[in-house]
């Protein structure tokens, strides 16, 4: 990224002091339980063997032992990266498990560990029956292995392929070989490298010529086992005329130990074709002392390889210790549109790198890029964008707009927006706001007869609502509710 | 019986003693006019009433129909009766107005034991409100207090008012920015909510708004204290001769005072 154009900004906001507040502040992370199931794991540390191992426990074809060991050898050349404002201890690669999976071989729905299923339950994951009362296909990946997909046959007369990565790989190699790194080649960045070369699953989603997806497609991940790192690997690839909405939803069990997470998502929209990528992130974010949560790196993009066609990322990231996470898009046919629409919120020591890139080669490209950065606590949240317009991008727009709510006077909200523009003929406009709940806002709110911690979420919702409602219904509650939890004690 | 009884107020903002022995009494269906300088405390007065944070009440006692209203949290108060309307109404971007004013009532029925509305039975209140305050519509749909003009603003704290029904509304300036038209309206809205059993205290700096929503008593603020009470006289001898005929009455107090500079 070009630093042609850098912004920091830290506003202190005023404190209420309030013990209930101190309360909820102690409140347990509803989604960290451990379930006790028998696993297989590798054990920790990263080498060729590994990788071999690990290609061989899957039983890939050569070419991808290849691929992997290609990714993994350039990875080993590559500096870990440190421009983004996150203070992060060392990772020690070695001390990773790069697998773990569930002891018993799995073929259907019905042979999943029902303790399994039940961790599903606890976590509200609309698997099995009530998956098709919803109508949503899941496809669940608990550590690294993808446990069972419902839909299959529905989908499948459809014509669409929705399944997990170790599975399109084994009956779909030539569609994934076509792809797979397509859009984010193995030596984009350090931890797009690592994945590469380790990733154990992911999902794969294909939607032929002329077919509208008929149904919202999911994929909940989870972290369990201990000292593990997941990293999923999730390919979606929509041709002509096409069209599909795609969720996905993480948690992770409470631990003392960060825990590493680096998933590639690529996506490819051909002509007319229209993808709608929705996150709900949860990961554990450690304790408000900064003990324990998720590492989060995260490379997704989507390329927007044919005309007219349209990406669409929608996140709202509550969770991880640490998120460093730009999903893209690269609009190369004319007329293509990338749209980012983020919540992202930091409470107590969490921090948050995280923001959107918008390539524009095609002529009459468009993008827009709404994010929406809360702090609390002593979160850090940065915003890191760039707008790239190349030379042919004739008539190429970007509206960007960008932002930041501050509860409480010890958090920070950073905006980092790069523009590199190469076409005289494009419009790029960037608006930033940095506000704080003001104490007039929650005063109003009281003496209109609403509590604190009522006013505080009805406003970060009302300052969120350009981004919810770009989500599925069902996620759009879950979302809000989500703030609501993470935010409760934020006011103090 | 009082409906409110303040007295002797001593209130600090900032540390800086603002209130300095206020007492005021108050009975269930009147309508109180508070005047005076810039800087004699009317809108410390409101902002301490409904328990605003930072307003520290160094001395005196309120007592709300019998009770210790300065020991309840503000959206306690709310609940028991008290409605402030602002004078700068604040603005809360995406969230709409309607569901703000639902969540603020059910908040204050569950509060005293009753049961919440529903979206059905409330949007009936709703409309029906609408039609005395003589509000269109359209003002519902939009986030709490975006983008409305002053005189929008204004209304829409005295149909916030109307909905919650309170026992106490205390108006702090709100005629200030209004042109003669929405002044009238705003008055109309306020005199629809008069009865028997709701009494006003209504901050203002001007006559003006008192020709519109007629006061049993006019008092006039300064220096912390209230100086003299009268009828609506009062208040037309204040258009004519301004604050500084006070100072015979009221050697005690600085000049400065009067002339609504703060010290």
């Amino acid at each position: 990224m070009n630093e042609s154009e850098n912004m920091t900004r830290e506003v202190a906001a005023p404190v209420r002091d309030n013990a209930e507040v101190e309360a909820a502040l102690n409140r347990r992370y509803e989604a960290g339980f451990v379930t006790d199931i028998e696993s297989t794991s590798l054990p920790p540390g990263l080498n060729e063997d590994t990788v071999r191992q690990l290609s061989a426990i899957k039983q890939e074809p050569e070419w991808m032992t290849e691929w992997r060991l290609a990714a993994y050898r350039h990875w080993l050349t590559m500096p870990e990266p440190d421009w983004a404002k996150l203070e992060i201890a060392p990772i020690d690669y070695q001390s990773v498990s790069y697998y773990s999976a569930p002891k018993a071989g799995l073929k259907s729905l019905d042979e999943v560990d029902p303790k399994l299923l039940e961790t599903y339950e606890k976590l509200g994951v609309p698997l099995h029956e009530r998956a098709k009362l919803a109508g949503v296909a899941v496809d669940a990946v608990f550590d690294s292995v993808s446990v069972g997909t419902t839909f299959r046959k529905e989908l499948a007369e459809a014509g669409v392929i929705f399944c997990s990565m170790s599975e399109a790989i084994r009956e779909h190699g030539e569609l994934v070989r076509q792809y797979l790194g397509s859009v984010v080649p193995t030596a984009d960045n350090y931890f797009a490298a690592l994945n590469s070369a380790v990733f154990s699953d992911g999902s794969f989603v294909f939607i032929p010529k002329g077919v509208r997806c008929p149904m919202e497609l999911s994929t909940y991940f989870r972290i369990n086992a201990m000292n593990t790192g997941q990293f999923e690997r999730t390919l979606i690839v929509v041709e002509d005329d096409a069209y599909v909405s795609y969720l996905e939803g993480c948690t992770a069990p409470m631990r003392d130990e960060n825990q590493l997470h680096a998933a590639v998502v690529e996506l490819v929209a051909m002509e007319r074709a229209q993808i709608k990528y929705s996150t709900v992130q949860n990961w554990y974010p450690g304790d408000e002392n900064g003990v324990g949560g998720i590492y989060n790196f995260v490379t997704k993009r989507g390329d927007c390889r044919g005309a007219d066609s349209k990406i669409s990322w929608t996140q709202v990231e509550t969770g991880s210790a640490v998120t460093w996470k730009y999903p893209s898009c690269v609009l190369r046919g004319d007329r293509s549109v990338g749209e980012f629409y983020s919540v992202a919120l930091t409470h107590h020591r969490q921090q948050a790198d995280t923001g959107t890139k918008m390539i524009h080669i095609g002529k009459g490209t468009k993008s827009k890029i709404v994010s929406k950065g809360i702090s609390a606590g002593r979160g850090q949240n940065s915003y890191r964008g760039l707008v790239k317009i190349e030379k042919g991008a004739d008539g190429a727009r970007n509206y960007t707009q960008c932002d930041s709510l501050l509860i409480g006077k010890k958090c920070g909200a950073h905006t980092f927006p790069y523009m590199e523009v190469k076409n005289p003929t494009a419009i790029v406009e960037h608006e930033a706001t940095t506000s704080k709940i003001s104490d007039d806002q929650l005063f109003y709110c009281l003496s209109r007869g609403i509590g604190e911690e009522d006013a505080v979420s009805m406003i970060v919702d009302g300052f969120c609502k350009q981004v919810f409602r770009e989500l599925p219904m069902e996620f759009a509650v879950e979302a809000k509710k989500l703030l609501e939890v993470s935010l409760e004690g934020a006011v103090g | 019986m009082h409906m409110l009884k303040i007295d002797n107020l001593h209130a600090r903002v900032e540390g800086k003693e603002i209130l300095k022995g206020l007492s005021l009494e108050i009975k269930p269906g009147e309508v109180h006019a508070i005047m005076g300088p810039n800087g004699a405390g009317k809108s410390t007065l409101g902002n301490v009433l409904s328990g605003r944070e930072g307003y520290e009440v160094t001395a005196g006692s309120v007592l709300f129909n019998g009770r210790d209203l300065l020991a309840l949290e503000p959206e306690e108060r709310a609940a028991e009766g008290v409605f402030l309307a602002f004078q700068y109404p604040v603005e809360i971007p995406g969230v709409n107005n309607t569901y703000f004013l639902r969540a603020a009532l059910n908040a204050q029925r569950k509060y005293r034991g009753e049961d919440e509305l529903d979206s059905m039975r409330f949007l009936k209140l709703v409309r029906e409100k609408l039609k005395i305050m003589q509000i269109s519509d359209e003002l519902l749909h939009r986030a709490v207090n975006e983008g409305f003009s002053g005189g929008e603003k204004k209304r829409n704290e005295i149909f916030q008012m109307a909905v919650l029904e309170p026992k106490l509304a205390i108006l702090d300036e709100t005629d200030s920015g209004l042109d003669i038209d929405a002044l009238k309206q705003v008055a109309e809205g306020v005199n629809a909510l008069r009865s028997p059993d709701r009494s006003f205290v209504v901050v203002t700096h001007y006559q003006r708004l008192l020709d519109y929503i007629e006061p049993d008593f006019v008092h006039v603020l300064a220096g912390g204290r209230i100086v003299e009470s009268g009828d609506k006289s009062l208040a037309l001898k204040l258009e004519e001769q301004g604050y500084a005929w006070l100072a015979d009455a009221h050697p005690e107090l600085a000049k400065a005072e009067l002339a609504g500079e703060r010290a």
